[in-house]
């Protein structure tokens, strides 16, 4: 009895104990560069990483770096990116969804084998073209143009769809078709509202995506003075500014405050939304 | 005239025609999409990469040179080396988030918090993690620091950015850092969709914790793992992200991608960087058709069993059979 006791007080302090490091490990980085965004520049200089700030009611890195990467500005243009992406991609995706899954017709297998294919295709490396695609349709320094670059389809909330529509009954449809319905009217007033809990599914892994979009932002809206985006409004301290890392840990606080009060607003959904976008065929 | 354009609309909203008039609708923008940005360049960068060009300005044919060029600099196809550190860091990272997947899917104290604390790398944006780990990373900064607490002595210790014998594992390390939580989870949400009856009937035949770990959780898990681990390979192949942002790929850090995209955005040599997109492309098609073969031997493929599972059946079915027959004989 006694020996199997202390097997299990063995198994809770291990368990704990890594629990505890995993944790630390993770926040580490995070906690120290909030410790740093709170510190002067003298202190920063002067004092060791680890050690706290005087005052944690410094606000003037805070105010330097919002406005040094122009942050506003920034704010601005990842939110009209975000809802237009996160409205297209989903109208787009969920109307792919609905007449791949709801009709026969010639090539319908064909057109979900060339989606799955292009999911091979690594983005970075058809990016080398794609620019010279961007760069013929003028859409270099255009936000609209690189809305609709992101709005491209990905095969990831397509099959998300697909497979929600797998468990919407076909008889709704045929009834309402029946009541002199079209199939768009079935598509508008009828699936899409029962499509919903999908929906957030692929807003929460798209959103995570396009916001954090560091990349092709890069490529595709050079101007950044106009058309910064909060991802590559970072992209300011690198250079001359480099190693004031009392500026650069505040903007990159700055940078993660949506992220996490998204987070803590909607755990439940986002982790949810992650396993069922996992479970894809 | 109102009643032409009553027969107009009946004949467009007529089963029909309202069917093929939906279908085609609602697919041309996604079409256009796919289109315009996947096969389109996909056929401009096989034209490229046949040519040695520069974005704008004059182009002229090379044939296969490109591609000959990319197997024999250094720079090119030896940095696919690299991929070495990415995979075997994937491979722990999958360890982990197994351990701490199957902690958490059982009550603990707090664990709502550290599930929440673990995941949340995942939500910062990249070049952010690269800011947060060229911080971290710095000589006498937060790793050094933490490891003098640990007793060791800051000239033992090496710089992890630049010294080529480590810094590949420290920028490896990023990632295993921004990605644990998230396959956490993901296996989280496997293990608790097994049945708790299951878990019930465990505990009262008196399984230990290993037990139920080997017996329980891990056949449930199994399919997602082994897609992660799947997963893991194509993914280190095509790593860019880290390197990109934290070192730029000095210090020989620079991934196959990292280069790729060098050639192309700052040398302009856009040939050679699609060549080098095609062969990575190939590559990347291959893994993936051993990998379906991989699953449909260990796993099986939708409603299908394994391979293997069907051959074992036929196996046991026949040792059966022969026992029988010997039986038979035996009692004769």
């Amino acid at each position: 009895m006694s020996k199997a006791k202390t097997k299990k007080t063995v198994w809770a302090i291990v368990k704990y104990a890594t629990l505890v490091l995993g944790a630390f490990i993770s926040v580490l980085p995070v906690v120290v560069c909030v410790i740093t965004a709170f510190k002067t520049p003298e202190e920063y200089a002067s004092t060791n990483v680890m050690d706290m700030p005087r005052s944690w009611l410094y606000f003037t890195n805070f105010i330097e770096a919002w406005q040094k990467a122009n942050m506003g500005v920034a704010f601005r243009n990842s939110a009209i990116i975000l809802v237009c992406v996160l409205i297209g991609s989903i109208l787009t995706g969920s109307m792919l969804a609905y007449v791949l899954n709801r009709f026969k017709f010639v090539g319908n297998g064909l057109i979900r084998n060339l989606f799955l294919f292009a999911s091979l295709l690594p983005g970075i490396a058809m990016q080398v073209s794609v620019y010279q695609i961007m760069y013929t349709l003028g859409w270099i320094n255009s936000l609209p143009g690189y809305i609709i670059l992101m709005c491209g389809t990905d095969v990831m909330s397509i099959y998300i769809f697909i497979q929600f529509f797998e468990n919407i009954p076909r008889s709704l449809d045929e009834s309402a078709i029946m009541d002199g319905c079209t199939y768009f009217g079935v598509f508008f007033r009828i699936l899409l509202p029962l499509l919903k809990p999908a929906i957030v599914t692929v807003m929460i892994l798209k959103g995570v995506g396009t916001y954090n979009e560091y990349y092709t932002a890069n490529l595709y809206l050079q101007d950044k003075n106009r058309y910064v985006t909060v991802a590559t409004s970072l992209f300011k301290f690198t250079g001359p500014l480099g190693n004031q890392y009392n500026y650069i840990c505040a903007g990159v606080i700055i940078t993660m405050i949506p992220a996490l009060l998204i987070f803590i607003l909607c755990q439940k959904q986002i982790y949810s939304g992650l396993t069922q976008g996992a479970v894809k065929g | 005239m109102s009643r032409e354009k009553s027969s107009f609309v009946k004949w467009i909203q007529s089963g029909k025609v309202n069917k093929r008039l939906c279908i085609f609708t609602f697919m041309l923008f996604p079409m256009l999409l796919l289109i315009v940005f996947t096969y389109v360049p996909f056929a401009k960068m096989f034209q490229f990469s046949l040519y040695e060009m520069k974005y704008l300005g004059a182009r002229e044919f090379v044939g296969l040179q490109n591609y000959l060029e990319v197997f024999s600099r250094d720079d090119c196809f030896q940095a696919l080396k690299l991929s070495g550190y990415y995979i075997i860091a994937s491979f722990v990272q999958l360890a982990i988030a197994l351990w701490f997947a199957s902690i958490l899917s059982f009550k603990v104290r707090g664990g709502g918090v550290f599930k929440g604390l673990m995941f949340f790398p995942y939500l910062v944006c990249g070049i952010a993690v690269g800011f947060i780990f060229k911080f971290f990373y710095t000589r006498g900064f937060v790793l050094d620091t933490v490891l003098q607490w640990c007793g060791f002595n800051l000239d033992q210790l090496p710089y992890w950015l630049k010294d080529k014998s480590i810094n590949n594992i420290s920028i490896a390390a990023t990632s295993v850092w921004r990605y644990m939580g998230q396959n956490m989870v993901l296996f989280i949400g496997a293990i608790m969709s097994v049945d708790d009856t299951l878990y019930e009937a465990a505990a009262i035949d008196g399984a230990t914790g290993w037990d139920k770990f080997r017996y329980v959780i891990f056949p449930s898990i199994k399919t997602i793992v082994v897609l992660n681990m799947i997963l893991a390979i194509t993914g280190s192949l095509s790593v860019f992200e880290p390197p990109y942002v934290i070192t730029g790929g000095s210090f020989g850090t620079g991934t196959y991608f990292v280069i790729m995209n060098e050639l192309a955005h700052e040398s302009q040599k856009v040939g050679l960087a699609s060549a080098m997109a095609i062969v990575l492309l190939v590559l990347i098609f291959i893994a993936t058709m051993i990998q379906k073969f991989i699953e449909a031997y260990f796993l099986g493929t939708g409603d299908k069993d394994s391979i293997r599972y069907r051959r074992r059946q036929k196996k046991i079915e026949q040792e059966r059979k022969e026992a029988v027959l010997a039986q038979a004989k035996g009692g004769m």
